[in-house]
């Protein structure tokens, strides 16, 4: 795969982060009983950003924690071999928590369902919220964001990727292709876009 | 009178210290003339260049499973599998049900045989009533109803008394005693060789000291007693070597081999294939080399199969649970040739005396040489012949080999019991067929 | 950005339990088993067992939860044959299935066909024909388990096969090792009891060499096997030699049924020799865990006050199984997947 163009820089993920982190305080009238989640793995890092900015204009450190959605996948008969587990980490009880759930792109909603799912075996919050740095549009669920970074049309099989500097070694909203299509673009015939 | 020439063949009888390029011209049923340009008119011609003539091969120790246990092998299907691995003859161990402990069961064998058999069979009888190890069994009979030996193959004869009193008797009828060498007080049923691999695998292990302290009991017996001694189914390095200073000591004791115990090693049981499970079991690399040498400098006097049939459902049981023994009839010469004479350990007369004069000799049968007036019964070897093994095409009824599917140099390709082809390879022959 | 979380901590002083290492190599871990069963150690590589670990410590969590369940092997039908008696280890793998949401089932030799003479292979045919995705088979003969891989579609677990290996028991015991040393590599793990009729031994020796520990067994010489050496390991027929300097020691049950009196006198004896009591258990390291695959027979192999004392570990060795069986469950249901719709068509 390669790199077709770049939707956002850092510093645009950077302004859009630090405005869900105004909407998600103003909406919530404060921090009380607020906690991040980040659905891993590039959610993670993104809700520990939203985290340090609520506590750089409130004072105070919102609790973060995170989820592996793996084991709640709907596809897991049909892939093979089983995917890698990684840690759920969520050092709090969620009974009476207002949940923001954090992930890096909002596609079809199958991950948020999967997410949903987990956080309820977990416990029961009294809400939970969905903040994503970029929503791509078809969705095959009735799911959908309290807080969106960019909305961003795209084409079913073009591939939207969140880079974070934490894992990447950057921050960066880029578009990707398949080199086929790369070259079908090149050789001027109809198709990605 | 019929007649069959085998032309141009490489004839090798090492009785009488023949190795030549000649014709063999036989007769009803008798060898008529070696020689070249012989007068072959109305003989059916078969073209033998490239090809090894030798005296027909013998397995003395073959399990034919009928009486009592036709399922696994009968003696139509064994002797067939005989001849379809270059055989013309087979000893039958007595270990079948009821036992070969009276004329009558020997007799029936012999007869069965006659009927139905494609190779002639030479029965060996019990040593001891039932091989139940108590008293001795009715030697003077069996051998009056054709029995060439007495053993109780499958178990060691039970007792020192009892062995030393068959040595001492079967010297009334010139017959050797074959033993089973196992203490199985040590080997305690393990299913496999005790080394490094049964310690990696978990299973029991029966060590090569429960072969040697019998063969070492039997050589003494057999000093004491002067009576003929053949160890069965050699495995171990101390055995080779306790029968070769034996020998060396003029103690009237032979020995075989069976080609997996010359082919394999204990490391073939890893996979805990039912195939690789024997009695005695696969050895280590060491006993195998001890083997290797003896079969080169004459400690070992013949190789037998051990053929030991088993039905298939018997097999595809738990590595404990499965019965002793895998087929060989029909691998035997070609492992032989492809593992011995090709692989340097020995020359072509000698592998021709492991197979034909050796057995021949130890069992007291009129056969094994190629003179003038013999009994036409040959071997026709292509040693260059390259083949799989095909388990599936087996004239055997069973199927219990581990060497399916290995590639093998050096095949048989014509068996000819008394004059009449009874066996002859698919591919090679036609050709060759004149006349 | 904000610090990230995903680092593991850097090694703390004690009182706290030292830092796991990272478990998994720099590149992408193996993401599955190579092969479709796990019949013993001996044919893991150090990455699939390090993934099983890793896996297996996620799964840890589960079982403090409220709802100690995920739908992970939802759907899946795991059948566990025991051929030997067994409460523990089946009951670890029907709880282990159960938490992954499979449907699970237990056969026991005595109410089964075997009783009727039915040999394993058919008794394994039968039970595939209503398409099991896993089969665990605990049978008292070596190489049952590879009966059964190779005549099933299913995936087979060894749950312990005759004295040749138990590779659940072999990694919840490595699981445990790490989390209370950090580490395996380079530690000196004692064995001892009767190893050569032990598969807990045995897949023990194969996982802990394989993660770089050494490995030493202790044993009077009618219980070790011929040649132990060329197993890898450093053998001794006294224990006390063998626990100098010793981070791990990790006793067998002793069955003087099985090999009976010929192999040793009594258990009197074996305790006076070969028990590990305060005074042997003081030869090894100060901070020297203790480990036993259970059941224990207090004043035979372990005295009871090392059994209950402050370095054992027994208790801990019981979750990490159920942790360690979820994760081996989970790793291999998903390389079944397109298998058995292959089989279907």
């Amino acid at each position: 795969m390669r790199e077709k163009a770049t939707i956002m820089d850092a510093r645009q993920v950077d302004r859009a982060l630090a405005r869900i982190a105004h909407e998600i305080v103003e909406r919530n009238h404060g921090t009380d009983g607020l906690v991040l989640i980040g659905i891993r793995s590039r959610g993670v890092p993104l809700a520990e950003a939203l985290a340090a900015k609520i506590e750089s204009f409130e004072g105070t450190a919102v609790p973060t924690g995170s989820v592996d959605i793996t084991l709640y996948r709907d596809d897991l008969s049909q892939i093979a071999p089983n995917p890698v587990v990684q840690a759920t980490e969520l050092p709090f009880a969620l009974e009476n928590l207002v949940v923001v759930l954090v992930d890096d792109v909002l596609f079809t909603g199958r991950t948020i369902r999967a997410a949903l799912d987990a956080l309820v075996d977990y416990g029961r919050p009294r809400a939970i919220q969905l903040a994503v740095l970029v929503d791509r549009g078809h969705r095959e669920l009735p799911i959908r964001a309290d807080y969106v970074g960019k909305n961003v049309p795209t084409a079913r099989r073009e591939v939207v990727q969140v880079r974070c500097k934490e894992i990447d070694g950057e921050d960066s909203v880029v578009m990707m292709e398949t080199d086929d299509e790369a070259g079908a673009r090149a050789a001027g015939a109809k198709g990605g876009s | 009178m019929s007649k069959l020439l085998l032309e141009g063949g490489r004839i090798v009888d090492p009785s009488r210290g023949f190795d030549e390029v000649a014709d063999l011209l036989i007769e009803d049923g008798r060898i008529a003339a070696i020689g070249d340009r012989l007068d072959a008119a109305g003989a059916e011609v078969i073209d033998a260049a490239g090809l090894v003539v030798a005296p027909g091969f013998i397995d003395m120790h073959v399990h034919l499973r009928e009486p009592g246990q036709e399922y696994k092998e009968t003696v139509a299907t064994g002797t067939a599998a005989a001849a379809a691995g270059g055989f013309t003859g087979v000893a039958c161990m007595p270990n079948t049900m009821p036992v070969n402990d009276n004329r009558a069961v020997t007799e029936l064998i012999i007869e069965r045989a006659e009927e139905v058999g494609a190779v002639p069979v030479y029965p060996i009888g019990c040593v001891s009533v039932g091989q139940q190890g108590e008293a001795l069994a009715e030697i003077g009979e069996l051998v009056a109803g054709g029995c060439v030996a007495v053993s109780d193959d499958g178990y060691p004869v039970a007792t020192a008394e009892l062995m030393r009193r068959a040595l001492e008797y079967t010297q009334m009828f010139d017959v050797p005693v074959i033993e089973h060498c196992e203490d199985l007080s040590l080997s305690r049923k393990a299913p496999m060789n005790e080394g490094r691999v049964s310690t990696a695998l978990g299973l029991k292990g029966h060590p090569t000291a429960a072969e040697d302290i019998i063969v070492a009991r039997d050589i003494a017996l057999a000093e004491l007693t002067g009576g003929r001694l053949h160890c069965a189914h050699v495995s171990s390095a101390g055995a080779v070597r306790m029968i070769r200073d034996a020998k060396a000591r003029g103690v009237d004791v032979t020995c075989e081999v069976t080609p997996h115990h010359f082919t394999l090693t204990d490391e073939a049981v890893r996979t805990f294939d039912t195939n690789t499970k024997m009695n005695p079991p696969l050895r280590n690399q060491a006993d195998v080399d001890a083997v290797l040498e003896g079969l080169a400098d004459g400690t070992i006097d013949a190789i037998a199969s051990d053929h030991a049939p088993h039905h298939a459902d018997e097999k595809a049981l738990e590595f404990d649970l499965a019965p002793f023994g895998i087929i060989g009839l029909e691998t035997a010469v070609p492992l032989a040739i492809d593992r011995l004479l090709h692989g340097g350990q020995v020359t072509l007369p000698r592998l021709v005396e492991l197979l034909a004069v050796n057995p021949a000799r130890i069992l007291g049968l009129q056969v094994g040489g190629l003179a003038e007036g013999d009994a036409a019964n040959v071997t026709v070897l292509d040693l260059e012949r390259i083949a799989k093994v095909d388990a599936a095409s087996f004239a055997s009824k069973a199927r219990n080999t581990p060497f399916h599917g290995r590639k093998l140099k050096g095949w048989p390709v014509l068996t000819i019991v008394a004059g009449k082809v009874v066996w002859k390879a698919r591919e090679t022959v036609a050709e060759r067929w004149r006349g | 950005m904000g610090k990230t979380k995903d680092a593991p901590p850097p090694a703390a002083a004690a009182p706290e339990p030292p830092a796991a290492e990272a478990l998994l190599s720099e590149e992408q871990p193996s993401a599955s088993l190579k092969h479709k069963d796990l019949l013993g150690i001996e044919h893991l590589d150090a990455d699939e067992i390090r993934l099983i670990l890793a896996t297996a410590g996620h799964f840890k969590e589960i079982s403090r939860r409220a709802i100690k369940k995920v739908p992970a092997l939802r759907g899946k039908t795991v059948i566990n044959l025991f051929f030997e008696p067994s409460t523990r280890t089946r009951t670890s793998f029907e709880i282990a299935a159960k938490r992954l949401s499979a449907d699970t089932q237990s056969i026991s030799a005595s109410t089964s066909a075997v009783v009727k003479g039915e040999t394993l292979i058919d008794t394994a045919r039968n039970i595939e024909a209503m398409f099991p995705d896993i089969l665990v088979i605990r049978h008292s003969f070596p190489g049952a388990a590879h009966v059964l891989a190779r005549n099933c579609r299913a995936a087979v677990i060894n749950a312990g096969d005759g004295a040749h290996e138990h590779p659940t028991q072999a990694l919840l015991d490595a699981l445990t090792i790490r989390e209370k040393k950090g580490k395996i590599e380079g530690l000196r793990v004692v064995i001892f009891g009767d190893i050569a009729h032990s598969r807990v031994a045995r897949s023990n020796i194969h996982c802990l060499r394989k993660l770089g520990a050494q490995v030493v067994v202790a044993a009077p010489p009618t219980f070790l096997p011929h040649d132990v050496e060329s197993l890898g390991v450093e053998a001794h027929r006294r224990l006390e030699p063998a626990l100098e300097g010793a981070d791990v020691v990790m006793a067998l049950r002793i069955q003087l049924e099985r090999g009976g009196k010929l192999s040793f006198p009594s258990s009197r004896e074996y305790f006076n020799l070969f028990g590990l009591n305060r005074e042997r258990l003081a030869l090894a390291k100060p901070d020297a865990i203790v480990m036993h695959p259970g059941p224990m027979n207090r004043g035979v192999e372990i005295a009871s006050d090392v059994a209950d004392g402050p370095a054992s570990v027994i208790l801990e060795q019981v979750s990490n199984g159920l942790a360690v069986r979820m994760a081996v469950l989970y790793l291999l249901a998903g390389s079944g997947a397109t298998r058995n719709v292959e089989a279907a068509a």
